[in-house]
């Protein structure tokens, strides 16, 4: 790690944002990983996006499990709430937290091992109730801080750096996101932050369940010949479908393509997403079609990367259970105890 | 953009700010970091090597190296003011704290070459000749008219910015390698000289002539009316010891600042600079009209003084015209009246401080020696030979008034041209200097310089307090740094002579190094037209006198591009390196002077 803290001074032209600040203030500690690991990426590339939305630092929450992708909340955001929970129940915790209070932004962050493995069952039943958040995993294939054995997203045939194959299936969370209804999936590469940091602000904007699952290369333990999750591997492979930016709600549309070129999907904050066709046949609102492109592109060894799928109509949590637009943990004492003839008249309906 | 050729000494060089503008070329983070480390007599000798007056620089530089000073560049926009280290305070540091040192100072000759050198005037010019040759076996006499050498810096600056007890050490320190001195003797003719049969001559006198001003009233009121340097010189030997009770002093260069602070040490009560033009174009060192202003001496500008007043032959005021500054189309300045009546300003005593001249009228015109129109010899600028080949002027004697640190590179450049020419080789060739380049890397985050980047602002130096100070003449006013101080005013240095430098062949691309540098100084994108990159990377550069580091195409076929400019070394980039493809190593330019390395064929010392 390193051991000196990076110093305030920053680039006499580095500008401030609509709510004031600079992309330094969205920083948090001096990261604690080894050089050169990709979860620093994604850690920038959140700080870039956090600060290109013009997010209140105090009005998002981060939240993660347990692995070297899960100590990274501590590297970025230095003035947000924060949660380290236990191994793989964040999900949980995290659906705990925006039933609580609606009114925040949630970060939720996890890796292979901890959503994959330990975590799988908290993933899976959070995209299923539509918790509204940003989930990403930073997706590396081994698990890095018990030195390198294979996740279950490791691909079957990859070989490790002592020279061993890995003979298991591998899970994919895109293709589990696809499934159980999450309605905006993408795919990113930490060694490609022009795509990432879009994807990261989309998935900021959606409301109702995000994946975003983000190749981040384990310079340690998994960036060697024979990995199918290196940098060197990820670019010779990368199929990206589209090229996504980010249009605020407040800025003019212009239209400045040719009609098949570009999708927008206008989200339910305002903001377009606006999807350069880079495979001109993939329509990502069609969440079936978008499945077997995946599958089908997979199987032929590529890393499909883009966004994949988003659903315009989305819906979340609290729109499935009619909570009230109030934060739960706003309401007083009024509001929670209408009294006795209220109580009456509850008691009534249910005889 | 092509890959930048780091091998090109000028390159890295270029990023040392500091010491690519001194013109003496001093190994400044060098000498900052052993004063940090405690280390004075070490950082001493660094200087020593390269200006030869540590202690007097260290005092009276007009110090180029500082408004180049990256520090400077760096604090803008992250606070109050922006100012650079404190390089020419911190000198004196080593000057002041280093001790004993004549044991460290090279050794006189053990037996001569057979070669006579004769320097004429004994200031700084003169002295680093003399310096440079006399340990190498050159028998050197060094003239002047004055009975001690040091030239102007003794006899023109004033003693509360310069005692007299330092110029004595560090004129001392040359004297003592076997140079002859021979004091009291004004050299009143070249050809004379030339027919000694010296085997080189160096002119180093200086810019002796002050300038007058011939306006009305000019000879009617003289005894009041006193040439700036010349009454300098006065005061130094004891001629003057008082002023008028209102002094006037005309100028805006360091000169007149000098001229006036003393003043206000003889007596003068009420003591006014004025000038011809704005405030900010003064040629004087702002921090000499800072501690002018400091001392309750108003300075005017805009001011073009018209005639002396004066009543039986008494000074009673000056006349001046108010004019302001209006630029033409072409971007040249040109004073124009505003129309105001004429300021007239009462005073006793005039100092005239409004430039100085060469004069050489001890130089025969045809003893061989060209001169141009203005007076001045014809040069060649690098070896600074005249038309005699053997007879070579530095200083201002050469291209005009400079500064000491100018005379001292003029010396050095001087005495490798004797010593080429006096080996039989041609001066013309310049030998290169002698470079290392070497990694600073001790373990996975450790490095052999401190890159912790302190948020301190500049430290003030001490000052006498003022009414003690302006009660003698003598009382040195700045006080310099104590060891404290200095050790935190050093780790303001950035250590910029610590280079980034990029092996592309290493580079696996992953952000790391953007992603930790603090300035946005890295960016990885495709190559183009220099203009152009520079529009398009992390942060703008903005700043077209620092460099762009370019790299070879890496895998994606983009490059590696890295704007100098604001870089604060501080290493986080090769720290957050995963493949070692960046490394901090340290990069140490020394000029070559005067013996063996100069030479092309290498001769044993004598």
């Amino acid at each position: 790690m390193t051991w000196i803290a990076k110093p305030r001074l920053h680039h006499p032209s580095l500008s401030r944002n609509a709510v004031g600040y600079t992309r330094r203030d969205y920083e948090g500690k001096v990261s604690t990983l080894c050089a050169g690991c990709g979860h620093d990426s994604i850690s920038a590339a959140i700080i870039q996006a956090c600060w290109e939305l013009d997010i209140e630092p105090h009005r998002v929450a981060k939240l993660s499990g347990i692995g070297c992708s899960s100590k990274t909340p501590d590297y970025f955001l230095g003035n947000s709430h924060g949660f380290n929970t236990v191994h793989g129940r964040m999900p949980s915790v995290l659906t705990g937290a925006n039933l609580a209070n609606r009114g925040l932004t949630y970060l939720g962050v996890s890796g292979d091992g901890d959503s994959a493995s330990i975590g799988m069952g908290q993933f899976v039943h959070a995209i299923r109730r539509g918790v509204d958040m940003a989930y990403i995993v930073e997706n590396n294939g081994v698990y890095g801080l018990t030195k390198g054995q294979f996740s279950a997203t490791a691909d079957q045939g990859s070989v490790s750096k002592r020279g061993v194959a890995n003979s298991d299936a591998p899970i994919d969370l895109v293709g589990l996101a696809l499934q159980l209804g999450a309605t905006y999936v993408a795919r990113g590469f930490s060694g490609d932050k022009a795509q990432l940091v879009p994807l990261i602000k989309g998935a900021l904007g959606h409301r109702g369940v995000a994946i975003l699952d983000v190749i981040s290369p384990c310079v340690a333990f998994n960036n060697h010949a024979g990995s199918t999750k290196s940098y060197d591997y990820v670019r010779e492979h990368n199929d990206a479908v589209n090229r996504l930016d980010v249009i605020e709600g407040r800025a003019a549309i212009a239209v400045d393509y040719d009609p098949g070129e570009a999708i927008d999907v206008v989200q339910h904050d305002g903001s377009v997403l606006r999807l350069r066709k880079l495979d001109p046949d993939y329509d990502p609102t069609d969440r079936l079609a978008a499945m077997a492109y995946v599958n089908l592109h997979q199987a032929r060894g590529e890393v499909v990367t883009g966004l994949l799928h988003v659903d315009p109509a989305a819906t979340d949590l609290h729109g499935h259970l009619g909570t009230v637009a109030t934060p739960l943990n706003q309401l007083g004492a009024a509001e929670l105890c209408p009294g006795a003839a209220a109580l009456a008249k509850i008691n009534a309906a249910l005889r | 953009m092509h890959p930048t050729d780091i091998r090109d000494p000028g390159y890295f060089h270029k990023v040392v700010d500091c010491q690519w503008a001194c013109p003496a070329h001093t190994p400044v983070p060098e000498y900052i970091r052993l004063i940090a480390a405690g280390r004075h007599a070490d950082a001493y000798m660094v200087n020593w090597r390269s200006n030869v007056f540590p202690g007097i620089l260290g005092r009276t530089c007009d110090r180029p190296c500082e408004p180049a000073c990256r520090r400077g560049r760096v604090e803008e926009g992250n606070g109050e003011k922006p100012e650079p280290v404190a390089i020419c305070r911190l000198k004196r540091v080593a000057a002041d704290l280093k001790g004993d040192v004549r044991a460290r100072m090279p050794k006189k000759a053990a037996r001569g070459n057979g070669r006579r050198i004769a320097c004429i005037g004994a200031g700084p010019a003169s002295l680093t000749v003399a310096r440079d040759l006399a340990p190498l076996g050159y028998q050197v006499t060094v003239y002047d008219a004055e009975a001690k050498a040091g030239g102007f810096m003794r006899t023109q600056v004033p003693r509360f910015r310069l005692p007299e007890p330092v110029i004595d050490e560090e004129v001392g320190y040359v004297l003592d390698l076997g140079v002859e001195f021979v004091g009291g003797r004004r050299i009143e003719s070249m050809k004379a000289l030339l027919a000694e049969g010296h085997d080189a001559v160096f002119v180093g006198c200086g810019a002796p002539r002050g300038r007058d001003l011939d306006l009305p009233g000019r000879r009617e009121a003289a005894a009041h009316i006193h040439i700036g340097i010349d009454w300098l010189a006065s005061v130094y030997f004891g001629h003057v010891e008082r002023v008028g009770r209102r002094v006037l002093v005309l100028g805006g260069g360091n000169t007149a600042m000098d001229c006036c602070r003393s003043a206000r040490r003889l007596g003068g009560e009420t003591v006014t600079v004025v000038v011809r033009s704005g405030f900010d174009e003064m040629k004087a060192s702002p921090w000499e009209k800072e501690d002018a202003m400091h001392e309750g001496i108003p300075i005017l500008d805009y001011r073009v003084p018209l005639a002396f007043e004066h009543e039986d032959g008494r000074l009673t005021g000056m006349r001046f015209q108010r004019v302001r500054a209006e630029y033409g189309a072409d971007g040249r300045r040109s004073l124009v009246p505003t129309g105001e009546p004429d300021e007239l300003i009462a005073c006793d005593e005039v100092l005239v401080a409004v430039g100085q001249e060469n004069a050489f009228p001890w130089i025969e015109r045809d003893a061989g020696i060209e001169f141009d129109r203005w007076g001045l010899p014809v040069l060649d600028k690098d070896t600074l030979q005249s038309s005699l080949p053997h007879v070579l002027f530095g200083g201002d004697a050469a291209f005009g008034p400079k500064n000491i640190i100018w005379a001292v590179a003029h010396g050095h450049e001087a005495a490798v041209s004797i010593d080429r020419l006096l080996s039989g080789e041609e001066p013309r060739e310049r030998p290169a200097p002698a470079v290392s380049l070497v990694s600073q890397k001790m373990g996975i985050h450790e490095w052999s310089y401190d890159n912790d980047i302190s948020p301190e602002e500049r430290h003030k130096v001490p000052w006498a307090p003022t009414e003690q100070a302006l009660r003698r003449i003598d009382l040195e006013v700045e006080l310099g740094f104590d060891d404290a101080t200095a050790w935190r005013e050093a780790q303001r240095c950035l250590n910029c002579d610590v280079q980034t430098v990029f092996e592309d062949g290493k580079c696996i691309e992953c952000d790391a190094c953007v992603d930790i540098c603090p300035m946005d100084c890295i960016s990885f994108t495709a190559n183009g037209p220099e203009d152009e990159l520079r529009t398009r990377l992390t942060a703008p550069a903005l700043n077209l006198a620092q460099d762009l580091y370019v790299s070879g195409p890496l895998k994606t076929a983009r490059v590696m591009v890295k704007d100098e400019d604001v870089c604060l070394h501080c290493g986080l980039c090769a720290e957050r390196c995963p493949t070692g493809a960046w490394d901090m190593r340290k990069f140490l330019l020394h000029t070559t002077q005067a013996g063996r390395s100069c030479r092309d064929a290498r001769p044993e010392a004598a």
